[in-house]
């Protein structure tokens, strides 16, 4: 014993590990829970200590417990502890455990987000993907916004296990930070084509589910998936591929017509089941979409009809179940093609597998007509007694109601034998659709008016034998059918053949078991049947039957009056004393019976369920103000049996306004009406509550009449809807005897020279007549109705955000958030932040609106090239006069790339959407084999391409756009290579040059804002990349007005400045191993790794193709800021040839002047002018001479080189400040007079005030 | 879109569960909704016969039309995923099977035991193969490879499993009944100082 003790403590010494806690769960059958409680105990221990080891085997068994059921969210922390660990077997287990237990509400997920990053940039592609695998499955909106832009870098990473994890979380990401959609989506396109099977296949598999929720997005990409589907072998790709078709396809229909084809080559050719039966899928998505304007493709639906016979006469289930499927989806534009194949799909009714039956059950909704109604839901009674589940059985019952009311009752012909199926579904035992059936028989006694008196004669059978169905508790669910018997009885007791009998049905001493709005029917219309009895009664001339029934009531009513329901209990007492007042009456030999009868006058109609939605709200009326105060509680409890009240109310009102006058009536329905309005719970009740009674004017009497029934179907338990199946059938029979007598004759008459066809062929549809008269109430609308269906889409839909136009340009506003900026914002001033923030989303709003019009416009008009091209002019207009917002150039290179960049976006953007109409357009007839095929195409294309695109395309940008297009016709693969990484280089020149309005915007668009509201000429383009050096292999350009101090707090000592620099590839040559080295000077330092020496130079982080260009950045702390500085560099690289390769070098020079020391940060002017009074500040002043710029540009040009920001202007004066990382204020006073330009500055540092205005000296000498 | 990835045996003890939707419930705590979840999907799943179709109209817990419950049954095992309509069903039938093969060479001929003693190893070969709810790679050697470099990795950092385990045996395997009887080791409150030299 001893020993068992000694042995556990130094087990638990040792800790368990993860096999030990199964094995020791595994042997605790019996007191599990206790023993996991103790074990949780021990890993709380082992949590506390310090050793990572044994913290991340504890978290190893937590993530077991939860998998169990254990909640483990107290142990969140610890699990970040572990993924924090730097080996990478404790950081897999830290990161299994948070995927398997952090979700979005989990608060230490905001403590991850600098660990994850570090994961992400590690060396060890493990790392990286372990941390992107957890992050995928806990990504929170802060996380992806924070993280977006590590991810995107990880896109282009050199290995393909980190590529194709990077792009498959963008989806993730893009869910929970839509913003991130437009910055990414280029990267994510190029992906589509990566060399590595995986990636390609993650790229389609997230804009496939993309695309899914959006399709009309990512049409433009069709002709890039087009080819991929011609090109791809892998399956799953495939697959992908073919169903995001089917989402595209209905947008547009060219699309289908294109696909056709190699689909159908496909079905042909595949062997893969899973392929095939996608292929037929979309096939059938494409005829769906064509089935308007295409008649033509019968050949198409044969096929796939004729394939899914296949599929359904499989042995395999899994095959079988897929052809039902997709069968029901021809069904829809096809049913004839599907209802040939009847007989297979009624086979399937009798099999074993619920989903199969389930499925084929689908089917027969869309396959019923008049003429094969009655004999497919005698097929499905059959199964309904067959059925031993029930939830089998219930779906038969909803399915047999739903194929029976489909579209108004359409194909019922022979209402008498509906009412009887209704009738007989009511003995089926433990269903839940009691209420289902009951709904069904009020909506078909109060539409069909000519089924009434069958209808009554059957529901009175029900009342009959009403405890067949309240016998045992089975059957609970089926007696809401009394519900609708007793108001049918009712409602309509003139039909009844006996009423009296009726009535004491529903005044059985049983009746007080049923639930109690039933009852509380049960009630009011033995009242109603009252008044009936009474009325037929006082016609005779013994009026001892009328006091006799009288007296039934009387002595019934008490039972009610005890109800504990009060809805039962109010209506029994009130009917007891009208009814005791009536004996009264009686007693006294007065005629009562005609004023009861008015207690229930008037003629009923159903009411559409949606037209309380559908009534318009009048003009003035705000619906939601408050009438009066609100009120302290709420109301809702007198609501609560809606579904009576709603009903018995308008009643109540009606035994009233037989005294009210006319006009006292209307004004009360009109306060009525006001109220259900305004009342919330009015429109909840169940649609068959709400078919409200339209008041009859005055008293109309309603005749008894005695009915005499043929049907002798008293007998309930009998099934006698076969007897009407029957009638009908000889009923037809008759009808078509007659129809060809009367055929005979016409021919007779008319000599009989041609032969008609009805004889021999099967009657068609229209040859049924229904049985009587049908006369099917339409339900009514209010009036002025909104024709408008509602949107049902979810609001709360995650995939609504992402609904956002992928072809429109890049505006500057768009970038994913670097950490660098985070901390620029955190300096505005909040006033001026929303400013800022209101002018960057007008700009691009007003924009979208107008491209938006415009592709449509280019859509409907795409032949009309004239038209286009005044359009595009005026597109090319509205870019520039954005782009001018942002730069100027300043050297000769950077001029050129801005003009033709500016040019760029607009042409590329139509060019685009020009080009996917090209290509579907040009629907060529495909050859036998696919690859013939785009090669085919592509010829044709290349030739009307180059006719057409001069008419199409603005003229100064031929070279731009025509390329693009040949690129996706052409399927030479050394060409497109060629063309793919220019545009490459196109794409990152414009996505920097975005990057750079970013940084602008700041100054630039704010001195718009302040300064120069009333000035329209245009500001003239500023850029601030200079060339840094230049080489006939490399050029460098640099970019500097990028500083950030991370923490405001120890501005001090943390200054850090960021160079970005960007290196172009002018050879043919590959460039690699470059290396960035800075002589670090006393004041300077290139931040460099830990552990390497002051000289080591930086590696740059990529590797140069040709005519690539990439962007990368360095850090340099500071010392002091008051001095320019100036550091000489290195860059060394390797040029790799074919067959050889050197090392090469280049030297530059960095210059970092003060004004890259200075943020843009706004101040108030209030803020200013303390500034300025307290005396602090160093003053000092500048005069420029023969300035001949306006005034704004001068401005502008101060806040976008040397970082200011304006503060105030009047006229021709303006104040501005600015901000050093070091905490300096600088504050400017510019006046101009002619051609002369003052500045009075004053600064807390004289020496870098004086170097900021030597610099602005120099940057207006230099214009 | 795959929603969840649920594993278990034919008494609907769970094996492995992965959910990449977080299913919030006004009452319920996540995992008792979990658990909840896994007993509906095993109730669903484990009356039905190995002959009949391996797709299930999803659940009432886990919600929508567009859902479906793809499964697979290997002997004491049920594989069931629950995806929306963006998967195939046929080339999820085939994943499950892709993963199971994966499992199979992995740990060489894969049975019940291995899953409920290795749950973590079932999971990083399950990551390799999807990841946040999307296919990741469907080629076996591809995912056989990844996972094996990893194991390696973590061999050449010591080990896990293996250190810990290594110690508890060796105790175990102590000749216990040399210890003299009389130790008193009552309420002594034995602390392990530090387990980091492993």
């Amino acid at each position: 014993m001893a020993l068992k003790i000694v042995k556990g403590s130094i087990d638990r010494m040792f800790d368990k590990n993860l096999q030990d806690l199964v094995r020791g769960i595994r042997n605790h059958k019996e007191d599990e829970a206790k023993y996991i409680s103790t074990c949780i105990d021990e890993i709380k221990q082992e949590l506390k200590q310090d050793n990572i080891a044994v913290k991340a085997n504890a978290v190893c068994k937590l993530t077991y417990l939860q998998m169990l059921g254990y909640d483990v969210s107290w142990a969140a922390f610890n699990i970040v502890e572990v993924m924090s660990s730097s080996k990478f077997t404790y950081k897999r287990i830290g990161y299994l455990a948070a995927s398997q237990c952090f979700h979005e509400s989990t608060d230490v997920i905001m403590l991850t987000t600098n660990q994850i990053r570090k994961d992400l940039s590690s060396p060890n592609q493990y790392d990286t993907g372990v941390a992107l695998t957890g992050l995928s499955c806990f990504v929170t909106p802060d996380l992806a916004r924070d993280l977006a832009n590590d991810i995107m870098t990880l896109m282009s990473h050199t290995k393909p296990y980190i590529r194709k994890k990077a792009v498959l979380i963008m989806y993730k990401v893009f869910l929970k930070y839509p913003e991130s959609l437009r910055p990414a989506f280029p990267r994510l396109k190029e992906k589509l084509e990566d060399p590595d099977p995986g990636v390609q296949s993650a790229a389609v598999n997230v804009i496939c589910e993309l695309a899914r929720r959006n399709p009309k997005n990512y049409l433009s990409l069709a002709p890039l998936f087009f080819k991929l589907m011609t090109s791809s072998t892998n399956n799953w790709v495939l697959i992908k591929i073919i169903k995001l078709f089917g989402a595209l396809t209905p947008l547009e229909p060219r699309l289908g017509k294109k696909l056709i084809e190699p689909l159908t080559n496909l079905i042909h050719s595949t062997s893969a089941m899973s392929l095939l039966y996608e292929c037929v899928n979309t096939v059938i998505a494409v005829l769906i979409s064509l089935s308007s304007g295409m008649p033509n493709h019968s050949a198409s639906i044969q096929l796939c009809v004729q394939k899914l016979r296949i599929l359904i006469e499989d042995s395999d289930q899994n095959l079988k179940y897929l052809g039902l499927l997709a069968m029901s989806k021809i069904l829809k534009t096809h049913p004839k093609s599907v209802q040939s194949h009847k007989d297979l799909i009624l086979q399937c009714l009798d099999d074993k597998d619920e989903s199969i039956r389930l499925r084929a059950l689908d089917l027969l909704y869309g396959m019923v007509s008049k003429k094969n109604l009655m004999e497919i839901v005698k097929k499905l009674m059959l199964h309904v007694d067959k059925a031993e589940g029930t939830t089998y059985r219930d779906e038969l019952l909803t399915k047999i109601i739903d194929i029976c009311s489909q579209s108004n009752y359409q194909y019922i012909t022979n209402f008498e034998w509906y009412i009887s199926i209704l009738v007989e579904l009511t003995r089926l035992e433990g269903t839940r659709h009691g209420h289902l059936i009951a709904s069904q028989m009020l909506d078909v006694a109060i539409r069909v008016k000519a089924i009434r008196v069958f209808a009554v004669a059957q529901m009175a059978t029900l009342l009959d034998n009403a405890h067949l169905m309240t016998g045992n508790v089975q059957r609970k669910g089926i007696c809401e059918v009394l519900y609708a018997a007793a108001w049918i009885c009712g409602e309509f007791s003139e039909h009844l053949e006996n009423p009296t009998q009726t009535l004491e049905a529903m005044l059985r001493p049983k009746v007080a078991t049923l639930p109690g709005h039933i009852q509380a029917v049960y009630v009011q219309n033995a009242a109603k049947l009252f008044a009936t009895v009474l009325k037929s009664q006082e016609g005779n001339t013994d009026s001892t039957a009328a006091q006799e029934t009288s007296q039934l009531m009387i002595e019934r009513l008490p039972l009610f009056v005890q109800s504990a329901n009060l809805e039962v209990q109010e209506r029994a007492s009130c009917i007891l004393q009208l009814v005791k007042y009536i004996q009264k009456l009686q007693q006294k030999d007065v005629e009562v019976a005609e004023e009861v009868i008015a207690l229930f006058d008037g003629e009923l109609n159903p009411v559409a369920p949606k037209a309380q939605k559908k009534v318009p709200v009048p003009e003035g009326l705000d619906l939601d103000a408050w009438i009066n105060e609100p009120p302290s509680e709420s109301e809702s409890e007198d609501d609560q049996p809606k579904a009576i009240f709603a009903k018995e109310e308008t009643k109540h009102s009606r035994t009233r306004h037989t005294e009210v006058d006319e006009k006292e009536l209307a004004k009360r329905r009109e306060v009525r009406k006001q109220e259900q309005a305004n009342n919330p719970f009015y429109i909840k009740a169940s649609p068959s509550s709400q078919k409200v009674y339209q008041e009859a004017p005055g008293v109309e009497h309603i005749p008894v009449v005695q009915i005499d029934l043929s049907v002798p179907l008293k007998v309930p338990g009998l099934p006698m809807s076969d007897q009407y199946v029957k009638l009908e059938e000889e009923r037809r029979q008759k009808e078509r005897v007659e129809k060809k007598k009367k055929d005979k004759k016409k021919r007779k008459e008319k000599g009989g020279g041609r032969r008609k066809k009805r004889d021999s062929g099967p009657e068609s549809e229209e040859d049924i007549t229904p049985a009587h008269m049908v006369d099917i109430v339409t339900e009514e609308m209010p009036e002025n109705a909104l024709p408008s269906d509602d949107d049902d889409k979810d609001p709360n839909d995650p995939h609504k955000a992402l609904d956002i136009d992928l072809d429109k340009p890049l505006a500057d506003s768009e970038k994913l958030p670097v950490r660098s900026h985070r901390a620029a914002e955190a300096l505005k001033s909040p006033a001026e932040d929303g400013e800022a923030e209101a002018a960057a989303s007008l700009e691009p709003k007003k924009k979208s609106s107008k491209e938006k019009r415009e592709k449509k416009k280019d859509k409907e008009k795409d032949r009309k090239k004239s038209k286009d091209d005044k359009k595009k002019k005026k597109h090319r207009r509205v870019e520039k006069g954005e782009d001018l917002l942002g730069g100027q150039a300043d050297g000769p290179v950077a001029q050129s790339e801005e003009t033709s960049e500016a040019a760029a976006p607009p042409a590329a953007n139509t060019a685009e959407v020009s080009d996917l109409d090209f290509w579907l357009s040009n629907a060529p007839v495909p050859p036998n084999t696919q690859e013939a095929a785009t090669l085919a195409e592509a010829a044709p294309a290349h030739e009307t391409a180059s006719g057409t695109a001069p008419d199409s395309e603005p003229d100064d940008e031929p070279k731009d756009t025509e390329p693009e297009e040949t690129d996706k016709k052409s399927s030479k693969h050394k060409k497109k290579k060629q063309k793919k990484e220019k545009e490459d280089k196109e794409k990152k020149k414009k996505k920097k040059h975005h990057h750079h309005h970013h940084h602008s915007d700041g100054g630039g668009e704010e001195s718009v804002q302040n300064g120069t509201m009333e000035e329209e000429e245009p500001l003239p383009p500023m850029s601030n990349y200079c060339l840094l050096a230049e080489s006939s292999y490399i050029k460098m350009m640099i970019e500097d007005t990028n500083q950030e101090n991370d923490i405001q707090g120890n501005l001090q000592d943390g200054s850090q400045v960021v160079v970005s620099v960007i290196f172009e590839n002018k050879c043919d040559s590959f460039l690699k191993s470059m290396e960035f080295n800075v002589l670090d000077s006393l004041n300077s330092k290139l931040q460099r790794p830990e552990g390497s020496g002051p000289h080591d130079g930086l590696t740059v982080p990529f590797q140069l193709p040709p005519g690539v260009s990439n962007e990368a950045r360095f850090v340099f702390t500071v010392q002091s800021i008051v001095m320019p500085q100036k550091l000489k560099g290195t860059l060394t690289f390797i040029v790799k040839n074919e067959d050889s390769s050197t090392h090469e070098k280049l030297d530059f020079k960095l210059h970092f002047t003060c004004s890259s020391y200075l943020i843009t940060t706004p101040c108030y002017s209030d803020a200013f002018a303390k500034l300025l009074e307290s005396g602090d500040l160093k003053c000092s002043s500048v005069r420029l001479e023969g300035v001949s710029q306006p005034f704004h540009h001068l401005l502008a040009r101060i806040c976008f080189h040397h970082h200011f920001s304006v503060v105030e202007r009047v006229d021709s004066c303006a104040s501005m400040y600015s901000r050093s990382i070091q905490g300096h204020h600088v504050c400017l006073l510019v006046k101009t007079s002619g051609q002369t330009v003052s500045i009075d500055a004053k600064c807390d540092e004289p020496t870098l005030l004086g170097n900021v205005l030597d610099e602005i000296k120099q940057t207006f000498s230099q214009c | 879109m795959i929603k969840a990835i649920l594993i278990f045996n034919n008494h609907g003890k769970p094996r492995l569960i992965r959910f990449y939707q977080y299913f919030p419930h006004v009452f319920l705590q996540t995992e008792d909704m979990q658990q909840q979840i896994i007993r509906e999907t095993f109730h669903l799943v484990s009356k039905r016969d190995d002959n009949v179709c391996n797709f299930l109209e999803g659940g009432s817990l886990i919600g929508g039309s567009d859902y479906k419950l793809i499964y697979r049954h290997y002997a004491t095992l049920y594989f069931v995923f629950c995806v929306d309509s963006s998967e195939s069903e046929l080339g999820i039938l085939d994943l499950i099977q892709v993963f199971v093969e994966t499992l199979d060479k992995c740990f060489e001929n894969v049975c019940e035991l291995d899953l409920i003693f290795h749950m973590d190893k079932v999971h990083y070969i399950l990551q390799e193969v999807v990841m946040g709810g999307m296919v990741l790679e469907t080629n076996m050697n591809e995912i056989v490879a990844q996972v094996e470099v990893q194991n390696r990795l973590e061999k050449s950092e010591g080990g896990f499993s293996a250190a810990p385990a290594r110690a508890v045996s060796a105790v175990k395997n102590m000749n216990l009944p040399e210890i003299p009887r009389n130790i008193n080791i009552g309420d002594i409150n034995i602390k392990v100082p530090s387990l980091s030299p492993f």
